[in-house]
């Protein structure tokens, strides 16, 4: 069995809360019979207080064997690098102390959600906390772990990214730990698990055909592509969010509103008002990261000459108000 | 007379530390400590208002939405728009559907596992609970987070993903449902009624609510045996452990209204007062903010949240939490499922409040009342769907604007206050409902609920971990992350 710990610092608890929401049978059953043993979880487990303690000193002593430790939340510094934004309670020992030592026993690392792998939206604004990852700082490496650091196993913390985590993600990652099947080479430049990182939330978003022809959502509620006026971040954001259904079959494109780009660094300060696209003489100025902008324009202005009455008109609507004509000839 | 410190304390939401003063085996006096601080209040300064709606879900994972409505109700309140009808019973909906599942995981994963504890292993109902509740490994979790899990299927078509939804807008929702949608949401909710009528109660829903007092409640328990359903089993587990004993706070209770539709309210708003039997209207201009006992700067000047601070004193003398101490006309109260309903008047738990007060097993009973409640109102909130008509209108904000967003999280009474000057947050402050029970002692020494609560609580000699103060706690299913955020 791999016993597996999971500590909460500075985040919401989504993760967890995600993760509790997945499509299966029988969830700690499955991690259960695929080898995992969770030894302890804040939200979950029975022990409280000081039969809590024991176990996590037992992991940090090296008396009883770490294999996983997840981290979900940031990790807080302040203030004045004392870490005392999060103690952890009846302990009187601030988070941080405890993540590093578990971290050094640990044979896999894996910070759970944007605010653990980067610093995510507690590290936004001012950031008050003097917020980070475990071990990224925003885009740059280093965190409360430090450039160089590797988990007993040689691999440096996997980092699933995502605000909150698809639960997939997380249980995808156990279950990979747990058939020895995990290398370095499943993880992309920013340690995300390339399984869900290699995708764009775009790929398979259901406003495609609006985005093809240039048609776009003016307002919340609208149907058209929101790349445009609305803020959406799908032609960059890396993740199967479309792909891979939320909740049964949702997504944030599926719900109305813009990609935000909470899998990538950094996102909790886009530098402009997140539901507002950016431009430059009428141009958004975050194109699709592998398209040349003169490309980009060139083919935006022949589609928006070529986008069909149906699709004009429902782009601005929330609900169809012009359904697909039925050719006679039929296709053959 | 002994101290001891309770923490970590699990199977609650976020960070929460607990110090008893022990004399004659009972709590004298408690001290509850949110050992989180991030300062969602502080990042919030200087950005583009709407942005808000990014940031607030995420102070939360488990109460995400709430926190939406709350900004959007705020914004909304500083744009001086109103929303449409369809908007409204969407917004209910994804509301219901959240407040719905924190009800149902606070009683599988939170509360019930307790029971399951070796401390309890002499008692006729612990092999029951033993078999369903012990933590992580009990039947219940296989046969309720798959349920879960699918009741939150409403939020992929209604909200896109659960938690973290964007689609919550000042003006309605983002995602207009069509009339095929409507069915399958239907179908889901059924689905979630069906889990509950079979496994959870073991009746029908509408025979629940139909208890109207605490002879009937009894007489209800008491017609099938402890194994029937999961509530059964908790009644008798309280009935034996006499929960009712224990933990109670003010008795002074609060409720923002919940379910609003067209000016009315499924939950109807107010304080009541159970010793004098009395219901006062709720004025947002009453409640204030103090930080004697916070590590925040601001000793004696409490505050009301339009003019609040939020600035963190980690060093303060006599502070003791990061979380402040909401005060409504100096008074401390409770809020929760408990408070609405007692607020709206259901008459089993105006009964069960009049004869016990507020305690363990009024909270878990209100609790699950309510969802048996709320599932029926679900109903009809999707069939008086129009797919067609418009879900959400658009709104311009002021330069120079103020707004208040109240709502009821599943645990209690949330108000935003926010104040936009020249097109920026000025200020954004956020009073939730732990920050209501679970606040410190104020200026004038007077303790929070939760400490309230905890006094005279019974602990064995040998107890490092005293199972009551454990069920207490738990009873108000308190959110840490939300209480500081």
């Amino acid at each position: 069995m791999m016993n597996l710990i999971w500590l909460q610092s500075g985040g919401c608890g989504g993760c967890t809360m995600s993760l509790l929401s997945a499509d299966v049978r029988d969830l700690f059953g499955m991690l259960k019979d695929a080898g995992i043993n969770i030894v302890w979880h804040p939200g979950l487990s029975e022990q409280t207080g000081s039969e809590a303690i024991e176990v996590l000193e037992a992991c940090a002593s090296g008396d009883l064997p770490l294999d996983i430790l997840c981290v979900e939340g940031s990790l807080l510094r302040g203030p004045n690098g004392t870490g005392r934004f999060h103690v952890l309670s009846g302990t009187g020992k601030p988070m941080i102390e405890w993540v590093r030592q578990l971290a050094e026993k640990a044979q896999y690392t894996i910070a759970v959600g944007t605010c653990a792998t980067y610093g995510g939206v507690t590290a936004g604004g001012c950031n008050p906390t003097d917020a980070c990852g475990m071990q990224y700082d925003g885009a740059s490496r280093g965190g409360l772990l430090g450039v160089d650091y590797l988990s007993q196993s040689g691999l440096p913390v996997i980092n699933i990214a995502g605000c909150p985590t698809h639960p997939g993600w997380v249980l995808e990652t156990l279950l990979a730990l747990a058939m020895d099947s995990f290398t370095q080479a499943d993880l992309d430049e920013l340690g995300r698990p390339r399984f869900y990182a290699d995708h764009l939330v775009h790929h398979g978003c259901a406003r495609n055909e609006y985005y093809e022809f240039k048609a776009s959502a003016e307002k919340p509620s609208d149907q058209g592509c929101m790349m445009e006026n609305m803020g959406c971040k799908g032609t960059q954001a890396h993740a199967d969010c479309n792909i891979r259904p939320w909740n049964g079959g949702g997504s944030c494109t599926d719900g109305g509103y813009a990609c935000i780009g909470c899998t990538e660094p950094g996102f909790e300060e886009p530098g402009h008002p997140f539901t507002q696209t950016p431009k430059i003489a009428g141009i958004p100025i975050g194109l699709p990261t592998d398209m040349p902008k003169a490309w980009f324009v060139a083919l935006a202005t022949l589609s928006k000459s070529a986008t069909p009455k149906r699709v004009k008109e429902n782009a601005t609507s929330d609900h169809l108000v012009i359904v697909p004509g039925i050719r006679k000839t039929g296709v053959k | 007379m002994s101290r001891l410190v309770v923490g970590p304390f699990n199977r609650v939401e976020g960070d929460l530390e607990v110090t008893l003063d022990i004399s004659g085996g009972r709590v004298d006096r408690a001290y509850v400590d949110s050992t989180l601080y991030r300062g969602f209040e502080q990042i919030l300064r200087g950005k583009d208002p709407m942005d808000a709606l990014v940031f607030v879900p995420r102070i939360c994972g488990i109460c995400s939405v709430t926190q939406s409505v709350a900004a959007a109700n705020a914004l909304r309140n500083a744009m001086g728009i109103s929303i449409p009808r369809n908007g409204q019973l969407a917004t209910n909906l994804i509301l219901a559907n959240e407040n719905l599942t924190d009800h149902f995981t606070h009683f599988y994963l939170f509360f019930m596992p307790d029971f399951a504890r070796d401390g309890y292993s002499g008692r006729p109902w612990h092999g029951m609970a033993e078999q369903r509740f012990k933590a992580v490994t009990g039947s219940a979790a296989g046969d309720a987070l798959p349920a879960r899990a699918a009741f939150l299927h409403m939020m992929g078509v209604l909200a896109g993903k659960w938690p973290h939804t964007l689609t919550l807008q000042p003006g309605g929702s983002s995602r207009a449902v069509s009339s095929t949608e409507k069915i399958r949401l239907y179908a889901m909710l059924r689905e979630f009624r069906a889990y509950l009528e079979k496994i959870m109660f073991g009746d029908k829903l509408e025979n629940i609510v139909k208890l109207d007092s605490m002879r009937a409640l009894e007489a209800w328990r008491d017609a099938r045996p402890p194994d029937a359903s999961d509530f059964r089993l908790f009644l008798e587990v309280a009935r034996d452990l006499e929960l009712h004993r224990i933990g109670r706070a003010t008795d002074i209770f609060l409720s923002y209204g919940s379910y609003e539709m067209a000016g009315e309210y499924l939950f109807s708003p107010g304080v009541w007062d159970a010793s004098k039997g009395t219901l006062s209207a709720i004025d947002p201009s009453d409640i204030v903010e103090d930080l004697s006992h916070s590590r925040m700067t601001g000793e004696r000047d409490a505050r009301h949240p339009y003019q609040g601070e939020t600035q963190p004193a980690p060093d303060k003398p006599d502070a003791y939490t990061w979380c402040k101490a909401p005060r409504w006309r100096g008074q401390v109260l409770e809020c929760g499922a408990l408070a609405r309903q007692v607020v709206t008047g259901h008459p089993l738990i105006r009964d069960m409040v009049e004869k016990t007060g507020g305690n363990v097993t009024t909270r878990v009973v209100a609790r699950l009342l309510e969802i048996s409640r709320v599932i029926p109102a679900m109903e009809s909130w999707i069939k008086s769907l129009s797919p067609g008509e418009p879900f959400c209108v658009q709104g311009r904000m002021p330069d120079n604007a103020k707004g208040v967003g109240m709502v009821e999280a599943a645990r209690g009474a949330l108000g935003h206050w926010l104040v936009v000057k020249e097109g920026k947050i000025a200020n954004y402050q956020i009073v939730a409902p732990t920050t209501w029970n679970f606040s410190p002692r104020d200026r004038d020494g007077i303790p929070g609920a939760l400490e309230q609560a905890l006094v005279g609580v019974p602990v064995g000699e040998h107890e490092r971990v005293p199972l009551a103060v454990q069920h207490v706690v738990r009873s108000f299913d308190p959110c840490m992350v939300c209480t500081v955020h």
